[in-house]
């Protein structure tokens, strides 16, 4: 019996010391290519595409100040900063107020409502693109960020379903209450579930703000042609297009605007983590 | 539910339950078709209804209502209502200077989509050739289509219009007391909140999406290309002429060419949607079970670095992951090197490599997700299930299979359904890694589509470097029938979608 237990102890330890093992070489294949990132983009030395040796002959700040001063990096940075800061104002307001309706209140069209955005959301966007770059042409909005903002919060109702989820899984019977008090349903929104609502408007919030720093498919579009209004993505993508800038030692100086761009988001998002977690599991699931 | 079903293995369960999906297919389909009739007496029903009530109005109305058939909230003004009569006044007069001016001239050349383009001439003075522009047949297609959504919004005011005028009138003659300014201002923040709180964005989805999309549907129907451009050309409609192209009924032999290339890259997409979500699914559930057993330590340091990939902007890591994957990128010229190989290898410049290596990479992108997700859910699994599993003598593997994965597939189905329709039409990953690289060939002749392409991605280059619209739009409209049939039926599958009410 006693010899037994402790076979048994000893091989769940070395299932322990396993799973250690597996962790650890899974971060190590997560972590590599961004240290890899940030090592690249301290190197010194214009090599071309075919250098093939990781650590920098010479470390130094050069691509970092080459960056800031010889390209139009600050100006993509404060665009993209505007258009998503913008966004998540508009979009965050959109989401909530829509899954509230969704959610809460019972009105004739609320099903069809449901469906139609459903089938929408299948509908590939791009192919409506050409529509709404020449509705934005007409209204002189084409190659501007104010256009951009437009085309990232306009339809973001279609995205009610996560934060729906959440406002379903909120007990029915405190709004009950407080209409039976008097309430109006718009206080009921603003006073009783929009408090309770911190994990998904943090969530809502942090997937505004995070999209337009890597959307590319509608803001190469639009803003087509004029470098000036580019968002980091599209202004990122334009210098890995460009051959002779790439073997001019340009990687490098992509590698250091990668690190730049992903520093504030990846803090941001370590520190709202955690009801980055809770918004999503308690939207997007039901039992 | 029956005992029998009980004792099946996995996969017996998985063959019965799909047997039983195309069994009850028919039945499903007899049923759909049988509720033809009674939804479209319904229908039928309450487009009479409308007329009743118009005729109700027409019949018992005093002047006051009769006015306000053409005059719109005429009777709610002089029934003290005026905010109301004024917003209704409003729209109308403003409907009407929007079709005298703007929407009627579109919508009368909506059937030619236009006569001239453009007219060349000599300037007299200078001798420099000038160019007047006339009919511009997109621009003529999107007003007509703008002013056709005006017109039935304006029909649908005009008759809720005379509904009110009508019902204040009977309630002034039953001496009820009518709805004041304060009493309809607080109706939006109340019964009519819904009204409120939806407007504007259902206002932006209307311009934004609704409107493009049934403005790409109807340039399927258009000859809009290259040859085609306005504002130098006009485009006209074709029927169904770029249908007939795609699915390789035309005569010219592009048709056959665009019907190889359809069926190539629909097939490749479905496989890539399949393979990336189940991959990211099943992989990132195990990730999370790893880090979730007591007994592990460090937990929030393992969950913070694979979190990372999250924060870090997507298209930042794809692009990074292209340059080294390329031929002459870092890794091969790594590998070169340390002689560990003679010559580069294409991780995604070779067919089949860059398919495998989209999805790997996609994994390495994708499963901090689901770890994300599951590791909350994880924990709401009773743990005596597990015990008494244990006490059965089944091992993890058993464990997993019978109790972690068919709870979690039965509470994240919503997640694992928007995650297939988004691999479905997952621009990002492809185009910004191979670009739908290697180029795809039908015996020789180039498609113009890649052979990782994905739908969206050949409908971004047939768009933007081909500028074939009318095709593209056909394409995009197949592409919207197989998602959508594609997640009905899996929405219809999972239960927690159509018991909403239910979850209290």
């Amino acid at each position: 019996m006693k010899m037994k237990y402790r076979s048994k102890k000893g091989a769940e330890r070395a299932s322990l010391v396993a799973i250690h093992a597996i962790l650890i070489i899974i971060s190590v294949i997560w972590l590599i290519p961004f240290l890899l990132m940030i090592i690249l983009s301290f190197r010194g030395e214009a090599v071309g595409t075919s250098a093939d040796y990781i650590f920098p002959k010479q470390w130094s700040f050069d691509n970092y100040i080459k960056l800031f001063t010889e390209t139009k990096f600050l100006r993509w940075y404060g665009n993209t900063l505007l258009v998503s800061v913008a966004v998540t104002i508009f979009q965050t307001i959109i989401i909530l107020a829509t899954s509230y309706a969704l959610s809460r209140l019972r009105f004739k069209m609320r099903k069809p409502l449901m469906n139609v955005m459903l089938v929408l959301g299948m509908f590939p966007g791009f192919l409506s693109m050409t529509a709404v770059y020449f509705v934005l042409k007409e209204i002189n909005l084409t190659q501007n960020l104010l256009g951009l903002i437009l085309v990232y919060s306009a339809s973001s109702a279609m995205q009610y379903y996560i934060c729906k989820g959440f406002f379903d899984t909120i007990s029915k019977s405190l709004d009950e209450a407080a209409r039976i008090d008097g309430a109006s349903r718009h206080t009921v929104f603003i006073k009783i579930i929009l408090p309770l609502a911190k994990p998904i408007i943090i969530y809502t919030v942090l997937s505004a703000f995070i999209a337009p720093w890597g959307e590319y498919m509608f803001s190469s579009f639009i803003m087509l042609g004029d470098p000036d209004q580019f968002t980091v993505a599209v202004g990122m993508k334009s210098w890995l297009d460009n051959s002779s800038l790439m073997s001019d030692g340009y990687f490098a100086v992509f590698c250091a605007a990668a690190v730049v761009v992903s520093i504030p988001i990846t803090a941001l998002f370590i520190w709202l983590q955690r009801y980055y977690v809770e918004g999503i599991t308690g939207g997007s699931v039901k039992g | 539910m029956n005992l029998e079903y009980l004792k099946m293995s996995p996969l017996e369960k998985f063959w019965y339950n799909f047997k039983g999906f195309f069994k009850r297919l028919p039945s499903a389909f007899a049923a759909f078709f049988k509720a033809i009739p009674k939804k479209l007496k319904k229908f039928w029903l309450a487009f009479v209804g409308i007329f009743v009530n118009i005729g109700a109005a027409a019949k018992e109305g005093d002047w006051k209502t009769r006015t306000s058939f053409a005059v719109m909230g005429f009777g709610l003004i002089c029934r003290k209502q005026v905010l109301r009569g004024i917003l209704y006044l409003f729209f109308e007069v403003l409907f009407v200077l929007y079709m005298v001016f703007f929407g009627w001239k579109y919508l009368a050349k909506m059937g030619s989509l236009g006569e001239v383009a453009v007219v060349t001439g000599k300037d007299p003075l200078t001798g420099i050739t000038t160019y007047t522009y006339y009919d511009n047949s997109l621009l003529i297609l999107l007003y007509s289509l703008l002013t056709l959504f005006v017109i039935a919004a304006f029909v649908y005011m005009w008759y809720h219009n005379v509904k009110g005028n009508y019902l204040s009138q009977q309630f002034q003659e039953a001496r009820l007391h009518l709805p004041s300014v304060k009493d309809d201002i607080h109706s939006y923040a109340d019964e009519n909140y819904h009204k409120t709180l939806l407007s504007i964005p259902m206002l932006g989805l209307v311009i934004f999406t609704i409107l493009p999309i049934f403005f790409m549907v109807f340039i399927a129907f258009t000859n809009y290309d290259k040859a085609h451009m306005p504002p130098s050309e006009l485009f006209q409609w074709v029927g169904f002429e770029n249908f007939v192209n795609v699915l390789g009924g035309g005569i010219s032999a592009n048709s056959k060419v665009f019907a190889f290339t359809f069926t190539e890259v629909l097939l490749w997409t479905v496989v890539w949607a399949f393979f990336a979500t189940f991959s990211n699914y099943i992989l990132g559930m195990i990730v999370a079970i790893l880090i979730n057993k007591k007994g592990v330590r460090c937990k929030k340091l393992w969950r913070t670095i694979l979190v990372m990939t999250i924060a870090i902007p997507q298209f930042v890591s794809l692009m990074f992951m292209s340059q080294l994957l390329a031929d002459q990128g870092l890794l091969n010229n790594l590998m070169l090197k340390w002689g560990w190989i003679d010559k580069p290898i294409p991780f995604l410049t070779d067919g089949t490599l860059s398919r495998v290596m989209i999805i790997i990479i996609n994994m390495w992108i994708g499963i901090p997700y689901t770890m994300l997700i599951c590791t909350g859910i994880l924990m709401n699994i009773p743990q005596d299930l597990y015990e008494s599993a244990r006490m059965d003598g089944a091992g993890p593997i058993r464990a997993y299979m019978k109790i972690t994965l068919p709870y979690m597939l039965h509470v994240t189905a919503p997640y694992l359904i928007t995650q297939f329709i988004g691999n479905l039409n997952n621009f990002n990953v492809i185009f910004l890694l191979s670009g739908g690289n290697p180029p795809l060939d039908m015996s020789g002749v180039p498609t113009g589509a890649g052979k990782t392409d994905l739908l969206i991605t050949w409908l971004y280059k047939l768009t933007v470097t081909e500028s074939q619209y009318g095709v593209a739009s056909v394409i995009g409209i197949f592409t919207f029938v197989i998602v959508a049939v594609l997640s009905l039926i899996l929405y219809n599958r999972s239960k927690s979608v159509k018991n909403e009410e239910e979850f209290m």
